[in-house]
């Protein structure tokens, strides 16, 4: 059954790189949005999948490495991908950090509402002043791009270009999130989300694993933002807005908590829903709440425990990772 | 008698106006097993919480190794070599047994910064986890979901868990409890062989267990020391008959 899995993620990686040559610009436009959207839902199931931390308001760090692209952006030239992405990264973590070192002490309930508090005081940061120009946001006049000497590979102007950088990122996302997960740190904080108390009393300082679990999960937000900036084109305070904090936590529970491919699928379901219902209706959020209701009833463990469900019923036995 | 390793002065806690722990002295040396006996509530389990720091005391001190660690967190007492078991099990319950142990042998090295490296090929981590199933007597069972495992299993994995992690002072709240004889006589056995390397407390109502294996008992009633010195002084004792055993064993 390894080898269904492997054929199944090769398939995948396959039809990803394709991709492009297949659709419209529309179309390729629409899954490099999605793939973004999944590093978001990835770096939030650090948090609400492997840690038990349920933040509400992780589109904050989204938004800091969005907004870190858009402060940085020259005026009449393209942005180094070299200084700023990194830049944005180390914004995003920081802020992750330093609201981390307050936030990870709440449990539960109070843990949701004050990461939900924090996320509000950096939306009115960036839109009840000057610094981030309001409610209106920064658009960049030129996108950034990569340059070694006079050579530019990457030149994000170029819809493949940005395609292709935003899968990989995706990939390695993918693929950091797993070996950190085999870890001793990763386990430790798997075992966190699974019996803190107990952990505390083996010998492990849980505040400083949570600690950081969250300025990672808020360093690849970052990511995530930044490629939004990017892909986009803009950014104004709306992506720091609590819906999006939102979203992104429905992402993953469409998709299912604790398991990388969740976010992914999550982030895909989601928006292929949102783009379906919304050309049928404008009552679509009406229809997408009740097909997340019906989900997370009838199919608790999300999308990605489909498959593990599916073998259980074929063959009658647990199933092996 | 040996310098005590961990020990206690005017330790007490109070509940509002229940005072569950009162001004109860106590030490514990290498080599010792000092087994605490009382009636339920008497406040075993809270001492325990008290010296492993799971709570904090009102008031009164703990030394451990000549420091004082009154105010010390349960996790920095656990890396100081202080292990503990519960009542009631506390464990892991989707991991397997063996990932139950591993992280127990994991966390005297917290590395938490050691994001790249497989936690499974950590040889040293892995042994000392594989010792601390075999010798709680679960060497066969490693593969298992500890939520699988019979109740007395789980009872094991308690113990081999606090094992894992090579404490130099084990706090056993009621070991045996929910045990089979054949696991129980096997856990006795063991405590024997880790009397020499360890200071021990053990809260335990199996009066042959306790008296089999003590080298010291305490009898607490209300919180307060009643009695305390060798097994033979508390067996002849007639308030601790009174009080306590006159009921159970007479
Ligand atoms: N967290 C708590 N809050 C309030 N009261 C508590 C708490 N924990 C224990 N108590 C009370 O303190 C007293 C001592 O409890 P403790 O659990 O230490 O007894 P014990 O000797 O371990 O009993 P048992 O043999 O039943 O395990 C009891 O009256 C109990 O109800
Ligand atoms: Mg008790």
């Amino acid at each position: 059954m390894i080898n269904a899995k492997r054929i199944a993620v090769g398939a995948a990686l396959i039809f990803f790189a394709l991709f492009p040559f297949a659709g419209a610009t529309f179309y390729t436009e629409l899954v490099t949005k999605v793939m973004i959207l999944a590093i978001f839902a990835m770096s939030l199931d650090l948090l609400v999948g492997y840690t038990g931390l349920v933040s509400f308001g992780h589109a904050a760090y989204f938004g800091i490495g969005a907004y870190t692209l858009g402060l940085l952006a020259p005026k009449y030239e393209a942005a180094s991908l070299w200084t700023t992405l990194p830049l944005a990264m180390i914004a995003a973590g920081l802020a992750a950090l330093l609201v981390g070192l307050f936030v990870v002490r709440a449990k539960g309930i109070y843990f949701i509402m004050v990461t939900l508090a924090f996320a509000q005081m950096f939306y009115f940061v960036f839109h009840d002043t000057k610094f981030g120009r309001g409610s209106d946001g920064i658009s960049l006049n030129f996108k950034p791009s990569a340059a070694i000497g006079g050579w530019v590979p990457l030149d994000f102007a170029n819809v493949l270009h940005g395609y292709y950088f935003v899968l990989a990122a995706m990939v390695l996302v993918f693929l950091f999130l797993r070996i950190l997960l085999r870890s001793t740190f990763g386990r430790a904080l798997q075992g966190i989300r699974s019996n803190e108390h107990r952990m505390r009393s083996l010998g492990f300082p849980v505040y400083w694993y949570k600690v950081a679990s969250f300025t990672l999960a808020g360093g690849l937000a970052g990511l995530a933002g930044y490629l939004a900036t990017m892909q986009f084109g803009f950014v104004n305070p709306e992506i720091l807005s609590w819906h999006q904090s939102g979203n992104v936590l429905l992402m993953l529970i469409l998709g299912g908590l604790g398991s990388l491919y969740g976010g992914i699928v999550g982030a895909f379901v989601f928006v292929a829903l949102q783009e379906i219902y919304s050309s049928l209706t404008s009552h679509w959020q009406l229809l997408l709440g009740s097909t997340i209701v019906l989900l997370v009833i009838f199919l608790p463990g999300g999308l990605a425990s489909v498959g593990a469900r599916f073998k259980s019923t074929l063959f009658g036995s647990a199933t092996d990772e | 008698m040996n310098e005590p390793l961990l020990w206690t002065t005017g330790l007490s806690k109070r509940f509002g106006g229940l005072r569950a722990v009162n001004d109860v002295a106590i030490r514990l040396a290498q080599g010792q097993i000092h087994a605490v006996l009382g009636p339920n509530g008497a406040g075993k389990s809270t001492l325990i919480n008290l010296l492993s720091g799971d709570m904090a005391a009102t008031s009164g001190t703990v030394l451990y190794k000549a420091c004082d660690i009154t105010r010390a967190s349960a996790d920095r007492r656990a890396r100081l070599g202080i292990g503990r078991s519960y009542q009631k099990t506390n464990i892991f319950p989707a991991f397997s047994a063996m990932e139950n142990c591993r992280l127990a042998a994991q966390s005297r090295a917290p590395r938490i910064l050691h994001w790249f490296s497989d936690a499974l090929a950590d040889a040293p981590t892995c042994a000392a986890a594989e010792r601390a199933l075999h010798d709680a007597g679960l060497a066969d069972c490693g593969t298992q979901p500890a939520s699988a495992l019979s109740h007395g299993e789980q009872r094991q994995l308690e113990i081999a868990m606090v094992l894992a992690t090579r404490p130099d002072v084990l706090l056993l709240d009621e070991p045996l409890a929910g045990m089979g004889a054949e696991e129980a006589s096997r856990m006795v056995d063991l405590l024997r062989r880790l009397r020499d390397h360890h200071a021990i407390l053990l809260v335990e109502h199996d009066m042959d267990a306790v008296f089999a294996l003590a080298d010291v008992i305490t009898v607490m009633v209300n919180g307060q020391v009643l009695e305390s010195g060798p097994p033979e002084q508390i067996r002849a004792s007639t308030a601790v008959r009174e009080a306590y055993l006159g009921s159970e064993v007479a």
